[in-house]
């Protein structure tokens, strides 16, 4: 029997547009939310994902058929998408939703990308998608593993190590865990999010940004889509964290022990 | 850490054509309009400061103290810069280059300007100096040749200047005498900025010096000809730029190293230091930045009296001022890079933008010093190597006093 033919894989790369991470954040002062009159970039872990569908392509050349980037944001989120392109990625898709709209919920964005995968299917479908574990600006953490729930597919978040094996159509992730490393093996598609140590995403080199400028990208509103990103969450309020006090100093074990009951700590026994 | 990135193969002759045109109409809407201020710049070109930016700050700035302190560029920064198609900036992808503006050069140069002046200069020789002449003077069998190595990963050099001719360049008596389908040079260059490391050396010798300065002729070397590195010098500033004197000894080059005509190659110095005037002033308008944004943050938490030293009014005004000095110098630098790019005569705007850039550089290094106090004085912070580097932009590429040398002509011709 002959081996049945190497599977083009197609790569899906959600992006998010965040405020910078170097960027010293301040509350407005309608305590509705952060001054976003600030420097904006690519989202780190997003920037990794990038990275990774990159990596993935040098490694197995052609069995990639294609690298799509996706966003959805206002106008401005577009240099994003373009700074993705220059990093490598073929083509990029524009949810563009309106400057004045509240920023999209986890769970929109997930039946977003949903409609988007949905779309893809005439031109081959979409194997295998790589996102952000979380978005630097609300640390959700949320949207890989909602979109694999509304996809029904499986997912590989925190991901530190991702292997692909086209023949088999399968994925080999290590993941971070609390008690240390995990390594799942999947079905594609999958749905894999990135953590920090999975690789260091490389500078757009200038002829990259130059090429980038004929790498073509689509714009789309959400109601192209079908979907409807009004929040289901209202933020009451935004406040800083409290300022740090400064600690006490103790003369002895017994007294660190008194203070810790104190404090109400009720792990510590006397 | 970033892995090598292959360029395209050869663009067909539409796609160059389509994509020359694309760099003349550039993305942005409002540069479309063609009255906009100097600060607007096309997308690929913000893409790029920022893209300097972050490699500046994660590959360069850990290395600038210790380059500093031993007087040596740190290889991997240069492997960097090439990987980063920062050595072919303006060089046609046909050639392996980014086919970017003159522009997009100026901000790059800037941009490693202020993290490391010497780093900057590096760039910039190599790029408004060497690669642009073998873009504008060369043949297409020379360009076909030198450019891709340019472009990928050889340093180059320009070596102009002598233990006896700077500013008097025309002085120069380096000799190449035909020999046959050679030229046999000798004589010695002095002060030659990146020769340590180069492996490509332009150098200018006179093949007949009874025509005096019309003599004066273009040379394409390579290191491996014979080339000697002599003294190294120890500077006062950009210490990690290598600045080596050359000793020619009979050194055998052949005839088709010749870079545009025999005794064409006064014109071709005079020409180039005008883009490379350009360049220089952006370095200091990045040094100048530079020694501000490590100096001013520092203001606004050094707590004196009660209150942040930045916010009493006499240093208020004083870092005002600064942004003032360091804006003006930018916005001349640009607007010579502007009126390049448009074809429009930018010698005298260039001597302009050299000239301020290097005073500025020079001014608010030395202010940035000061706001820091005793920290700006050591050399643990970086302040002060701001100014150490700084001094060398009123020397270097024509000094200060030739710049105003080339502007009084200007002014002369107006006037009288």
């Amino acid at each position: 029997m002959r081996p049945s033919a190497v599977r083009l894989l197609n790569i899906l790369v959600p992006i998010k547009r965040t405020i910078d991470y170097a960027v010293k954040i301040r509350v407005n002062p309608n305590q509705t939310g952060v001054d976003t009159n600030v420097k904006h970039s690519m989202n780190p872990f997003d920037e990794i994902a990038v990275e990774e569908a990159i990596r993935l392509r040098e490694k197995l050349k052609d069995e990639i058929k294609s690298i799509k980037v996706v966003t959805i944001g206002p106008p401005k989120a577009a240099d994003t998408l373009r700074t993705a392109l220059a990093m490598g990625a073929d083509s990029g898709i524009h949810i563009e939703v309106p400057e004045s709209a509240p920023a999209p919920e986890p769970l929109g964005v997930a039946k977003a990308l949903k409609a988007i995968i949905e779309r893809e299917e005439e031109k081959g479908g979409v194997d295998l998608v790589i996102m952000g574990k979380q978005a630097i600006d609300d640390d959700a953490g949320q949207t890989g593993q909602m979109l694999a729930g509304v996809m029904g597919w499986a997912q590989a978040t925190f991901a530190s190590k991702l292997v692909v094996d086209t023949g088999k159509k399968e994925a080999s992730v290590t993941r971070e865990i609390d008690g240390g490393l995990e390594e799942v093996r999947c079905k594609l598609p999958v749905v894999v999010t990135t953590d920090l140590r999975l690789n260091e995403p490389r500078y757009a080199s200038l002829p990259n940004i130059m090429k980038a400028k004929k790498k073509p990208i689509e714009k789309i509103s959400a109601s192209d889509l079908g979907i409807d990103l009004t929040p289901i969450f209202e933020t009451i309020q935004v406040t800083e964290p409290p300022k740090r006090t400064g600690g006490q100093k103790v003369g002895s074990v017994d007294e660190l022990v008194a203070k810790l009951k104190e404090a109400g700590i009720t792990a510590v026994k006397s | 850490m970033s892995a090598r990135l292959r360029f395209l193969k050869p663009a067909t002759r539409l796609a160059r054509q389509t994509s020359q045109a694309s760099r003349a109409f550039s993305c942005s809407a409002s540069r479309a309009s063609e009255l906009n201020s100097l600060h607007t710049f096309t997308d690929e070109e913000n893409m790029l400061r920022e893209s300097v930016q972050r490699f500046a700050q994660d590959m360069v700035a850990p290395k600038v103290r210790e380059m500093d302190e031993a007087e040596m560029m740190d290889r991997g920064i240069i492997k960097g810069l090439f990987e980063q198609g920062l050595m072919g900036i303006e060089t046609s992808a046909d050639h392996g280059g980014a086919e970017s503006s003159f522009t997009a050069a100026i901000i790059a140069i800037e941009e490693l300007a202020r993290v490391d002046p010497s780093v900057s200069v590096l760039c910039d020789v190599h790029n408004t100096l060497v690669n642009t002449i073998f873009r504008k003077y060369a043949t297409k069998e020379q360009q076909d040749k030198w450019l891709p190595q340019l472009a990928e990963s050889q340093l180059g050099s320009f070596c102009l200047s002598e233990p006896a001719s700077g500013s008097d360049a025309f002085a120069l008596q380096t000799r190449a005498k035909k020999d046959g389908s050679h030229w046999i040079i000798n004589g010695s260059k002095m002060w030659i900025t990146n020769s340590y490391e180069a492996e490509i050396f332009l150098i200018f010798a006179n093949v007949d010096p009874s025509k005096g300065y019309k003599g004066i002729t273009c040379f394409v070397a390579t290191k491996d000809m014979g080339i000697q590195i002599a003294k190294k010098e120890q500077k006062l500033g950009i210490r990690a730029s290598s600045t080596c004197t050359l000793n020619f000894d009979d050194l055998k080059v052949p005839e088709e190293n010749v870079i545009g005509e025999v005794g064409q190659g006064y014109k071709i110095a005079i020409e180039i230091l005008n883009e490379g005037r350009v360049g220089i002033a952006a370095q200091m308008v990045g040094l100048a930045q530079g020694a501000f944004d490590k100096s001013v943050p520092y203001t606004y938490e050094r707590k004196q009296f009660g209150q942040p030293i930045g916010t009493f009014q006499g240093m208020a005004h004083q870092i005002a001022a600064a942004a003032v000095d360091i804006e003006a110098a930018r916005l001349l630098t640009y607007n010579a890079a502007r009126r390049k790019e448009e074809g429009k005569n930018f010698v005298k705007e260039a001597a302009m933008a050299k000239y301020y850039s290097s005073i500025v550089a020079q001014r608010v290094a030395g202010s940035a010093i000061e706001w820091a106090g005793g920290v700006g004085f050591t050399r643990e912070t970086g302040i002060e190597k701001y100014w150490r580097d700084s001094k060398i932009g009123a020397i270097y590429e024509g000094t200060s006093n030739i710049q105003l040398n080339t502007i009084a002509k200007f002014i002369q011709k107006e006037y009288s």
